[in-house]
């Protein structure tokens, strides 16, 4: 099983070369999406088989663990869960982007360039050093700059062009953060920082600065609030099923899971860094659902409000490193805490691309994203239209959509680790989240149709209502069977953090 | 000598971070984010740097012992090179977003570049 791991990055990396080799002749141009989505699906597939198998240490190029230096690429539980997430969103937005990337030129560019990211996010949740984290961070985000300018409109290039001024901030605070604890251990392998940073002292300066430049950086990359501004341009300008790639996946691979990564992994739980968590989440859950309340157009209103279920799932993860970190710790509430968060991450992954796509879908049908423009929808693009109330009820938290198990999760646990105020703050951003998409479904797909596009609109094409469909039923599926799923992936992804230095302890059996 | 130029190095930094928060002009913000590039990468191979140090190569006659007594340490140079590298994508994307821009609004001047709002 061992050799596979590494495929999960080569795939997409080499189907992207292939691709922009491909474009170059005429006839084979048509085969590239075709060759996107075969690697893809065999990404989906081996991330698939991987969930049965155990931890898994895979060393690059024949260093062995006895060696400190070498590349290693880190399969734990945690890892597993995102590789499937993303693998999944991944295969979705190719296949939904078929049809609609027809309007579009050089379409090829388009596939290289998200077959980049995918591979760059996968090697971001196998990375098993710092360095290596960063460097697929950085391959990830340089992708989705590009790819939000795709369309080389001026409001599109103005959105790129803000998102890559603050990615690039955040992205040297990540490499300063990571160059003051190499100055301090004289190691990037992740699990040899975390037992070095035991000795060193996790209270003194130098370690505190790096913290904090690690946390700045990577919350801007999760848009968590105040380093969120970049998203609500970022997201709505991009291509549809770039925008679900990048509210779907991006945010959560290259800034909450690095973010739980670290805070467990390398820096080790502290009461000090799950207030920060906290802080950030609680935050990002609040601004983020009210400023959404108040959005007509329809993408940025989903912008919003993936900054507020950010805000739910980092929220969960500090309140799991805050009852880690207490002097007698009751690890089966901090795992109950990842649990919901995990959940949440997973869920958010699945309604997020969801309505970004009956958005895209919306978009392409009726020519506009103002949702005073819309109306009467329900009728004339019937299965847009029910994905599109599939992913609302998810992510307003109604049974028995996923949505409502994660969130009632997260609050169950924040009550039970003491927070109840933060509990009853979670209940009333849903309550808001519930009534922004009442306002979503009102206008866009019941009413009267207020443009004559909108009263011609007819349904999407085949493909994409069938990106939408997979993704509507496991939004329905993942909610009933949240007890194997929490048995065989969230569990092992919950020990993966929490018993920090189990698996990542090099030299020895673990 | 070795704190001044650590200060050096994070005072180009923070010069390049304020050449990105406060500057209005597109192409001065591109400069300002270059800045910051170099500043990063000065600082990593500073981390490896050893007074006196000899460069990371095994002369004939040398073990790897006294190898890595007397020579600076490579792993921050290979990490800089990794880095550079990332500048230079960077680099070239943000010129070709600045250059985009100008064709589509005829200005660098980001108080005009504002259709974007709420």
């Amino acid at each position: 099983m061992m050799p596979f791991v590494p495929l999960l990055v080569i795939l997409p990396l080499g189907a992207a070369f292939c691709v922009v080799a491909m474009a170059q002749v005429n006839w084979m141009r048509r085969l590239t999406a075709p060759l996107a989505i075969a690697a893809v699906l065999a990404n989906l597939v081996i991330s698939a088989m991987l969930l049965g198998f155990g931890d898994i240490r895979f060393f690059v190029g024949g260093w062995g663990p006895e060696s400190a230096i070498g590349i290693e690429l880190v399969c734990d539980g945690l890892s597993k869960l995102m590789a499937v997430t993303i693998n999944l969103v991944a295969l979705v937005a190719f296949v939904f982007a078929v049809p609609y990337m027809r309007r579009f030129t050089k379409v090829w560019l388009f596939d290289s360039l998200l077959l980049l990211m995918i591979g760059a996010m996968n090697g971001v949740v196998l990375a098993g050093d710092l360095f290596n984290l960063f460097v697929f961070l950085e391959i990830a985000a340089i992708a989705s700059y590009a790819l939000v300018a795709f369309g080389c409109e001026a409001e599109e290039l103005e959105a790129a062009f803000k998102y890559m001024v603050l990615g690039t901030v955040g992205s040297a605070f990540i490499l300063l953060g990571v160059t003051i604890i190499y100055s301090l251990t004289g190691q990037l392998n992740m699990a040899m920082v975390h037992s070095l940073l035991g000795k060193v002292g996790p209270g003194g300066p130098a370690v505190l600065l790096a913290a904090a430049l690690l946390l700045s950086g990577l919350a801007l990359k999760a848009a968590m609030v105040p380093f969120h501004a970049w998203l609500p341009d970022a997201h709505p300008s991009a291509p549809a099923p770039i925008s679900a790639m990048l509210s779907g996946v991006l945010i959560k691979a290259s800034g909450v899971y690095v973010m739980a990564r670290i805070v467990f992994n390398v820096l080790g739980a502290s009461d000090r860094l799950a207030v920060i968590l906290m802080a950030m989440g609680t935050l990002s859950m609040l601004i983020g659902v009210l400023l959404a309340v108040g959005q007509w157009d329809i993408k940025r209103l989903l912008a919003y409000h993936s900054i507020s279920q950010m805000g739910y799932v980092v929220l969960a993860i500090g309140a799991a490193a805050q009852v880690a970190s207490r002097p007698s710790p009751d690890m089966a509430l901090a795992g109950l805490c990842l649990f919901g968060g995990l959940f949440h991450l997973f869920n958010h992954a699945m309604f997020k691309s969801l309505l970004f796509l009956s958005s895209g879908s919306i978009e392409q049908q009726t020519g506009t994203r103002e949702l005073k423009k819309m109306g009467g929808l329900a009728r004339r693009m019937k299965v847009t239209s029910f994905c599109c109330r599939v992913g609302a009820l998810s992510i307003s938290g109604v049974p028995p959509f996923n949505g409502f198990f994660s969130k009632l999760i997260i609050i169950v646990a924040l009550v039970l680790a003491g927070h109840e105020v933060l509990a009853a703050l979670a209940v009333f951003v849903a309550l808001v989240t519930l009534i922004s998409f009442i306002k979503v479904q009102r206008y866009a797909l019941e009413g009267a149709a207020a443009d004559d596009r909108a009263a011609n609109a007819v349904e999407a094409p085949v493909l994409m209502q069938a990106a939408m469909v997979v993704l509507a039923v496991i939004c329905i599926v993942s909610g009933l069977a949240i007890v194997p799923l929490g048995e065989h992936v969230l569990g092992p992804a919950a020990d993966a953090l929490l018993g920090a230095g189990r698996l990542l302890s090099t030299g020895g059996a673990p | 000598m070795s704190t001044g130029i650590y200060i050096l190095a994070f005072a180009v930094l923070l010069a390049g971070l304020y050449a990105i928060v406060a500057k209005k002009n597109i192409v001065k913000i591109i400069v300002g984010l270059l800045a910051v590039d170099y500043a990063l990468n000065l600082m990593l191979v500073l981390v490896g740097y050893r007074t006196g140090g000899t460069p990371p190569i095994l002369v004939e006659g040398q073990t790897p012992a006294k190898l890595a007594a007397a020579a600076v340490d490579p792993l921050p140079q290979a990490m800089v090179l990794t880095s550079i590298v990332i500048g230079l994508g960077l680099t070239a994307l943000m010129v070709a977003l600045g250059i985009r821009l100008y064709e589509r609004y005829g200005t660098f001047d980001t108080n005009r570049i504002r259709r974007l709002r709420g």
